[in-house]
């Protein structure tokens, strides 16, 4: 095993998949000498050059319709949209074509790309570079949805969405680059669609996505003192969604705690909530409760964000409140 | 009527592509009325474009294309029968009948889609370019757009990313001056000679009549022949007028005057003109040559009419691919 960090570990999937394809290329903003705007695509321009890990201009729908052009034809694109918030820019070429192009022309041509993106708050950075927009996109049939939690997680399922046939959205998170994790010396993949489990537990099951999974995961290690046992999943995709490991592990702990970053108003939350409720009812000893973001931007000031933003104080009283 | 000398079968064979799609056109229009559903675009009255911009691409050239995209299909070599069973909504269509008019596509000769959104084109076009460069093949793209597109953020982004990069895509643009019902000049200050954009991207542009066949053809060569060399991107301003209203059954709000002047302006009919005054064609040629092509589009009908209609499950397959 050797640690990397989760940024690192994002580079390093790509570097190992574009030395098996010539024709897989990073595209985006500050992605070549620079480095990339959250230091992930580092030394790939060196190694691979202009033409594979290419500067784009500040056009982000120039960028994701270049990348779906290449993509029909003979390339793989990855490309890099920084802060997620400003993927709000090329969304009819994300959702109305990309998603699109299989179906509409009757499965003629397939979209081999990747849109990696960095999501999330806690940083301080306010109303447009904090935003979770990842439930916008599993409501457009045609797209996978990738959310890691850790270093091998993203780095395995990074190579599995650049292998796949299929757009993917990979949901990175920008507090998450700086951690660190373990991660095996030879290659590996994580398959699109299994969930993990984080930790073990018997008495409530928190379902948390990306950083929520650390955050779950510390009031987890704290009430375990107390004799509290809450088991942690991560579906790490949402699409496809493992449903089989959050109904059992709801199955065996009776309550269902869902956290996401994301706002709590049609947050992904509700959609696994609607699926316990409607598969899993009979498993249930208390209501399903969710855990998002208060319904209103992201204010900068730590005072106002951390207010705002869910809290391992929030997670631990519904716990305990549920029990 | 542009006097430049092309040989004689060239000219047959832009004429013949002209005429294919105006025969399967005016064919739609009136099918579609009766026995189609949803909405279509026809390209009556723009045909000298598509005409005279595919001639110059090969097989492996790819194409965008926009709404009003059957014309583009035609000249880039689509099959009619396979363009009018998506028409009719059948299962041996294009895309299996589950879109239609407005998004006809053929991959196996270069087409990359008809598109409903209008400008969306164009950065996939672009990237098509970026994908020849990175594949290192010598094919380009030609990307069809309309006036109204221009004011497209699109239209900026992708236009500079192939300046930039020189990639080999020529921008086509079918000015037919309006948008769905208004003039694209009441909303856009330059919107008639579209070269001068070219020259702030910093690549070449040309104003052209785009209702002479021989004048698209001889200024998409000389674009074709710079970007296959990799000299990078071209912007080519076609004039043009559509015959019919935005879609067919649409109100027309233009004015009677304007429409006589265009019609007058005929592609078909000056190219017409223009072979039988250089006698490469006679009368009865080009009735034989009308009658043929009629029996082509017929022959579409017919194979879209007996086609089998699509199972309702068709519309759960190619949301995702293995």
């Amino acid at each position: 095993m050797k640690t990397l960090t989760y940024r690192e570990a994002v580079r390093e999937a790509m570097r190992e998949e574009m030395r098996k394809n010539e024709y897989i290329f990073l595209m985006g903003q500050d992605v070549g000498p620079y480095g990339g705007e959250h230091r992930v695509s580092g030394d790939l321009h060196s190694e691979f050059g202009e033409w594979r890990v290419k500067d784009a201009p500040i056009s982000e729908q120039g960028i994701i319709g270049c990348a779906l052009g290449a993509s029909i034809t003979g390339c793989r694109a990855i490309a890099e949209i920084p802060f997620m918030d400003f993927i709000m820019l090329p969304m009819d070429q994300i959702c109305n074509q990309i998603a699109k192009y299989l179906y509409t022309f009757g499965g003629q041509a397939s979209v081999p790309l990747v849109i990696r993106t960095a999501m999330g708050g806690y940083i301080r950075a306010a109303e447009q570079h904090s935003q979770c927009l990842e439930a916008w996109f599993i409501h457009i049939p045609g797209l996978k949805v990738v959310i890691p939690s850790t270093p091998y997680d993203v780095k395995g399922l990074l190579k599995t969405a650049i292998r796949d046939n299929n757009p993917v959205i990979f949901v990175e998170h920008k507090y998450l680059y700086g951690m660190k994790g373990e991660i095996p010396e030879e290659e590996y993949t994580i398959p699109l669609g299994v969930a993990d489990i984080k930790k073990e537990g018997n008495d409530v099951s928190v379902i948390a996505t990306s950083y929520m999974v650390h955050k779950a995961l510390n009031v987890a290690n704290k009430l375990e003192k107390e004799g509290i046992s809450v088991e942690v999943v991560d579906p790490r995709t949402l699409v496809p969604l493992d449903k089989e490991t959050i109904l059992k592990s709801v199955e065996k702990t009776s309550r269902a705690i869902i956290v996401h970053e994301a706002p709590l108003r049609g947050g992904i939350g509700g959609e696994i909530a609607a699926i316990i409720a409607d598969e899993g009812f009979e498993y249930l000893d208390a209501p399903i409760k969710r855990i998002g973001a208060k319904d209103a931007p992201i204010p900068f000031p730590s005072v106002l964000e951390d207010f705002i933003l869910p809290s391992e104080v929030g997670i631990e009283k519904t716990i305990k409140e549920l029990l | 009527m542009n006097n430049i000398k092309l040989n004689k079968e060239l000219i047959l064979s832009l004429y013949e592509t002209m005429l294919k799609i105006r025969l399967f056109e005016k064919t739609q229009e009136r099918v579609f009325k009766t026995e189609q559903e949803g909405f279509t675009h026809v390209y009556t009255g723009e045909e000298a474009i598509a005409a005279g911009v595919c001639a110059n691409l090969n097989k492996d050239d790819y194409i965008t294309s926009t709404h009003r995209g059957h014309g583009h299909m035609i000249a880039k070599g689509g099959n009619m029968k396979k363009m009018m069973a998506e028409l009719y909504g059948r299962l041996t269509g294009y895309c299996k009948g589950k879109s239609g008019s407005l998004h006809i596509a053929d991959f196996s000769i270069g087409v990359l889609g008809a598109n409903g959104i209008v400008g969306a084109g164009i950065p996939i076009a672009t990237g098509a370019g970026y994908s020849i460069k990175l594949r290192g093949t010598s094919q380009v793209v030609a990307c069809f757009f309309g006036d109204g597109a221009v004011t497209q953020g699109t239209f900026h982004e992708g236009v500079n990313m192939a300046a930039a990069w020189n990639l080999p895509v020529i921008y086509v643009i079918e000015n037919n001056l309006y948008m769905v019902g208004t003039k694209t000049e009441r909303v856009c200050k330059v919107c008639k000679n579209y070269a001068v954009k070219a020259q702030g991207y910093g690549m070449p542009g040309e104003d052209i009549d785009g209702n002479d066949v021989i004048e698209v053809y001889t200024a998409t060569k000389k674009a074709v022949e710079r970007a296959r060399s990799g000299k990078g991107p071209a912007l080519l301003n076609c004039m043009t007028y559509r015959h019919s209203t935005h879609f067919v059954g649409d109100l027309d709000v233009r004015d009677k005057q304007e429409i006589e002047y265009w019609k007058a302006r005929d592609p078909i009919k000056r190219i017409e003109e223009k072979m039988l005054k250089e006698k490469i064609i006679t009368e009865d040629k080009i009735k034989s040559c009308r009658d043929k092509i009629q029996g082509m589009v017929d022959e579409a009908v017919e194979f879209a009419r007996k086609s089998p209609v699509p199972k309702p499950e068709v519309a759960l397959e190619d949301v995702f691919v293995e």
